[in-house]
Order: structure tokens, then sequence, then C-alpha cells
């Protein structure tokens, strides 16, 4: 690879269109993982250590344990929605303007 | 179980393979390039892609062992299900997009970007075949045993010819058909499954006119156990000594292998080489991300079907009718096929086994093609063309040694899972997964997103194999009543306690990868610039495909 090709990945990884861009998808991805993992291991926890607490029944034979686990589902389902609009919305031009940028510059 | 229902069970799974070995040579006809044996050409939709990675994710220790555990253990095997689910947020959010614009066919691509070549793909390969092959083992053994349930072979020649022909299959379709056959079978595989479980669904539901909460209150009663639907009943159990006292110790040891297991469920999906590399067959990361949410939307739907399928069986087959069969509970769907269908001796009951037992066959051989895929892609273009030869290997040179590695690596499944016929293997399965999670995945997401790791780093992360270790010296292996060496042989050497290595395992892995890194003086910033723009914006993809 030539030195010119270095310069045009190393300029863009410095320009602040780039930063603004690694900024919205860390700012966005980054905390979702810690809060969906933070989520998951409390429903984790409490299925261990909170057994009096998950088998209270709360509608017929459905107790808390079912509900919590039925909620991973829907909180799964809905990260996933969160993140495809974040994505569509914000992500997907910005990091198409900069392919098309690089990928320009690199060609000359 | 009678003639019956083998004949047709027979007819409908001959029909998968004609119709699958079919699509496999008119897909092999489409290959254009020698590179298609990797990527099936990278033109496949998000949508397709979706369908696909849900089938090659959806193994038979879904289908069959989930609903098995819930059937036998009620609400514990329920979280397998979640955990399997709540995984792929890992790859939506962390891993998908980022590797499909950084790398061209292998995980390898990605961790040896700016890393030397040698070692890093020698250990990436190294770490794809361990945990694929793992994996298509406890596939295999469960292939012989679930065919001899089902047809009522006794004859231990009758199950490894079994293996014998699954082997061969999955050979065939690999090398015929490379990544863009093998895609097909995973389509065709998802959709079979995810119509199966569906149909079963509404049956039960029918049955229980769609009050959930009487559907689990017959599971209970059936069960005769008052604390069926509470969890703790297989993991995380309450142990008591012989006074009958809490023994506080060994409680939270088991409640600590069921976080442990916990973990190695939701990081090591993120990190299995055959998943990784469906994100290759799609031509941009927009797509990568549109397949994740198809696979999301279609397992998240299956899995919450286990429910169904698993309480369903604990109520109207019953654990004791499932036990006698078969003790781990494998049978528990087709056996609640078979009553949905009508009961033993109905030609209804005839047909709905048959037709389960064919789906459940057909899981098998969509999923050990895909892992039989991802090992012979890595030893040809990491191991071969980047380690052996240089980087100097023309592309069909290289697809040709990823053939022969086909054939070997089939020809060894097939020796091992003879070999280990009758042995427990279902921990294999935790087993990749726990593997996956301590070594690949702290790879790849340390060379996705920090600036300093280097060869050292990612080798230490991915070849310590901590987990394999740290198994070796758990219940798993010696000193339990279900250890592969026999208690009575009084050989035991269990002094780790967990059965399942990922609490310790999976941040050690984290941690040799930081170790090895800030131990090293290597620094590549220069192309993990390249890397970093690479995996935000796409750039360089179209040439990175053409090389």
């Amino acid at each position: 690879m030539s030195d010119k090709q270095h310069r045009v990945w190393e300029e863009t990884q410095s320009s602040p269109e780039f930063a603004q861009l690694r900024k919205s998808f860390r700012g966005f991805a980054f905390p979702l993982t810690a809060a969906f993992l933070s989520w998951y291991f409390l429903y984790i926890l409490l299925t261990a250590f909170a057994r009096d607490f998950v088998v209270t029944p709360v509608i017929g034979n459905i107790n808390i344990a079912f509900i919590l686990g039925v909620l991973q589902f829907v909180s799964t389902f809905v990260i996933m929605w969160l993140y495809e609009r974040h994505s569509s919305h914000v992500l997907d031009s910005a990091s198409d303007k900069l392919r098309d940028k690089v990928e320009k510059e690199l060609a000359n | 179980m009678n003639l019956d229902h083998t004949t047709i069970s027979s007819a409908l799974f001959l029909l998968f393979v004609l119709v699958t070995l079919y699509v496999v040579f008119r897909a092999s006809r489409q290959n254009t390039k020698a590179t298609d044996f990797y990527n099936g050409g990278g033109n496949f939709s998000g949508f397709q892609n979706g369908l696909a990675i849900a089938g090659d994710y959806m193994s038979a220790a879904s289908f069959l062992g989930i609903a098995g555990t819930i059937a036998l253990f009620g609400y514990d095997g329920f979280l397998y299900s979640i955990g399997f689910l709540v995984a792929w947020l890992v790859a939506l959010l962390l891993v998908a997009e980022p590797l499909r614009n950084s790398g061209r066919f292998t995980m390898g691509d990605v961790l040896a970007f700016r890393m030397k070549q040698r070692p890093v793909r020698t250990a990436a390969a190294t770490s794809t075949v361990v945990v694929s092959v793992f994996y298509l083992l406890a596939q295999m053994v469960g292939a012989g045993a679930l065919v001899s349930l089902l047809m009522g072979f006794t004859d231990p020649a009758a199950k490894n010819l079994v293996i014998v022909g699954v082997g061969i299959l999955m050979i065939i379709y690999v090398t015929v058909g490379g990544m863009r056959g093998t895609t097909y079978v995973q389509i065709i595989k998802a959709f079979l499954l995810m119509s199966g479980a569906a149909v079963m669904t509404i049956m039960v539901l029918v049955h229980f006119q769609f009050d959930i909460s009487q559907m689990l209150g017959a599971a209970q009663q059936a069960s005769g156990n008052a604390n069926f639907l509470e969890p703790g009943q297989k993991f995380g159990k309450d142990i008591f000594d012989e006074a009958g006292n809490l023994d506080a110790v060994k409680t939270l040891f088991s409640k600590l292998d069921l976080i442990s297991l916990a973990l190695a469920l939701i990081l090591g999906t993120a990190g299995l080489p055959h998943i990784l590399i469906r994100f290759y067959t799609v031509p941009t990361s927009k797509d990568a991300r549109k397949s994740v949410n198809w696979a999301i939307g279609n397992i998240g739907a299956f899995y919450l079907m286990t429910i169904a399928l698993g309480f369903g069986a604990a109520a109207l087959v019953g654990a004791e009718a499932i036990t006698e069969k078969d003790k781990a509970g494998n049978v528990a769907a087709p056996m609640l096929a078979e009553y949905l269908g009508g009961g033993t001796g109905t030609v209804g009951g005839a047909v709905m086994l048959a037709v389960v037992g064919a789906i459940a066959f057909a899981t098998i051989l969509a999923v050990v093609a895909g892992l039989t895929l991802a090992s012979s892609s890595s030893l040809a273009h990491d191991l071969y063309a980047n380690v052996i030869k240089d980087g100097k290997a023309t592309p069909e040179e290289e697809v040709k040694v990823a053939r022969i590695a086909a054939f070997v690596i089939g020809g060894l499944a097939i020796a091992l899972a003879i070999a280990a016929q009758g042995l427990n293997v279902a921990f294999l399965v935790a087993l990749a997964f726990a593997i996956a999670a301590s070594g690949n995945l702290p790879a790849v997401l340390l060379s996705l997103f920090w600036k300093e790791f280097n060869t050292r780093g990612a080798v230490w992360a991915i070849y310590l194999f901590s987990a394999v270790g740290l198994l070796i010296f758990s219940p798993v292996v010696s000193g339990a009543a279900t250890s592969l060496i026999p208690i009575d042989s009084g050989i035991a050497f269990n002094w780790f306690p967990l059965a399942n290595p990922g609490l310790v395992s999976i941040p050690f892995g984290f941690f040799m990868g930081w170790l090895g890194t800030k131990t090293s003086n290597e620094r590549n910033y220069a192309k993990y610039a390249e890397l970093e723009v690479r995996s935000l914006t796409g750039a360089g993809i179209a040439k990175a495909v053409q090389h």
C-alpha cells in the first residue's frame, strides 16, 4: 500500500466528520450494550438468588420469572428496533458520505 | 413406534435430501469465481441471509434439546431460549457491521488485519476448527441417537451408518455448493423448522384454548413436581447435605454455575466462526444489519415457541413417557408431535411424528454443513493461503484446498462421532460457546475497537483455551455422577467446581488480550486507521472483494 493511501486513511480517521460518526456509533451502541447486559444479568441474578420473589404468581400459574423471561424477548426486539432507527436516521447517511469521500481520494 | 411413521419419515427425509442436493448442484453452477466458495458471491439479500443465519444457528440442540429440557425440568429449559436470543444483540450492536466492512471470508481476516499474519491466522484457524469440531461432534452424535430413537434401531452399527450418511451428505453440500449451496440449504431448513414449530405451537395452544396459564398448570400437575414452574430445578439448585441442611458452599457454586452458563450463552454467539462468516454473504454492512434483524425476528419467534413445545410436551406426553425413550429428553418434541396428530397407532400421529423427525434430521444436516464450511474456509484461507503460502496462493488453489479440508474435517467428525457414541456429549455445545466467548469474542472486539491491540494480545486471547483447560478439571470430566470418567473408577481431579468455565475463562480471555498487548511493543496505528475507517464507513469494500 502506498504512502498516499496511508495518508488518506489517517487523515480521514482524524477528521472531525469521522470523529462525529464514531461518536454517534459508539455513543449509541456501547451504552445500549451495557444496558442490555445489565438487564439480562439482573434477570439471571434474580432467578439464581431471589427465588422467593420470582416465584410469586402474577396471573394464574404465570409467575414473575416467566414475565421477566418474556420481557427479555420484548427488550431484545425493542433494542433491535431502536438501533435500526438510529442507524437509518443518523449513521447510514454519515457513513455513506464518508465512504464516497474516501473512495474518491483513494482513486485520485 | 411402528412401521408407518418410519416409512413416512424415511420418505420425507429422502425428499429433503433430494431437493437440497438438487438446489446445491444448481447453486454450484451459479458460482462464477473461485472465492464464491467462501461467501457465495456476497450478493445475498438481508432477508435471505437472515433466514440462513437462523438456519445455521438453530441446531438440533435448540429444537430437541430445549424442548426436552423444558419438558423434564420446567422453567430452567427456558433459560437457554432466552440466552440464545439475547446473545444476538452483541452480534447486532458490536460485531456484524464492522466485521462485514473489514473482512472478506473468515474471522481471521479481521483479526489479522493489522497484525503479523502468520501467528494470528494460525490462531484464528485453530480456534475456528476447535470450536466448529466440538459443535459438529455434538450434532453428529445427536443425529445417530435421534435416528435410532425415531426409527427404533437398537444395533449400534445402524447408528454408525447414520453418522456416516450425515457426514457424507454434509461433505457433498460443502464441496459442491460452497457457501452459496450451503446458504440455500440453511434457508430451506429454517423455513421447515419455523413452519413445523409454528404448526405444533398452534395445536398446543388450541388444545389449551390459548390459555397459557392453563397449559403451565397442566404441565406442573403432570410433572408431579410442585416447583416445576419455578427456576432451580436444573440450574442453580439449592443443595442439601445428608442431614437435610442447606450446604451453603455447594449451593453457591451451583448458582455461580448458572451465571457462568448464562455468560457463555450470551457472549458465545458473536464468536462462533460459522455465524461470523455468514455476514460476508451480503454486499454491505447495511445488509449485514438487516440480516441480523431478520435473524432476531425468526430466532426470537422460534424460542418463544419452545415454551409451548416444552410445556406442551410436559403436560400432554409427560416426563415419564419421555424419559422411557430417552433419558436426556431429546424425544419430547417428536413425541408431542405424535400426540398432537392423534397419538400412537393413528395415521395422524404417524404423519406428525414423521414430519417432525424429518425436520430434526434436516436441522442437524444443515447445521453440520455450516460448521464444516466454516472450518474448511478457515483452513484454506487462513492457514494454507496466508500462513503456508504466505499470501501467494491463487484463489483456485485456495478453494481446492478448502474442498480437501472439507473432506478431512468431515472424515474426522465421522470418526470422532462414532468413537463418542454413547457418551453424553451435550456439554460440547456449551463448551463450544464458552471457547468462542473466551477466545474469539475478546479477539474480535479488541481488534475492532482498541487502537493498541496487537499480535501478542490476539494470540494470547485466543490460544490459552482457558475454557478447555478449566473444563478438564471440572465435574464434567471427573468426580461427579454424570462425569465422562465414571465416579466409581475412583479417578477424580475436579478441583474446578463449575461445570461451565465461562465465568472465569471469559474475563481471563479479555485479560490475556490486554496483557499480551501491554507486554509487547508492536503497535500498528496506521493500519488501525485503515481498519477503523473501513469498519465504520465500508470504504474500500468493493475493492476488497475484487482484491
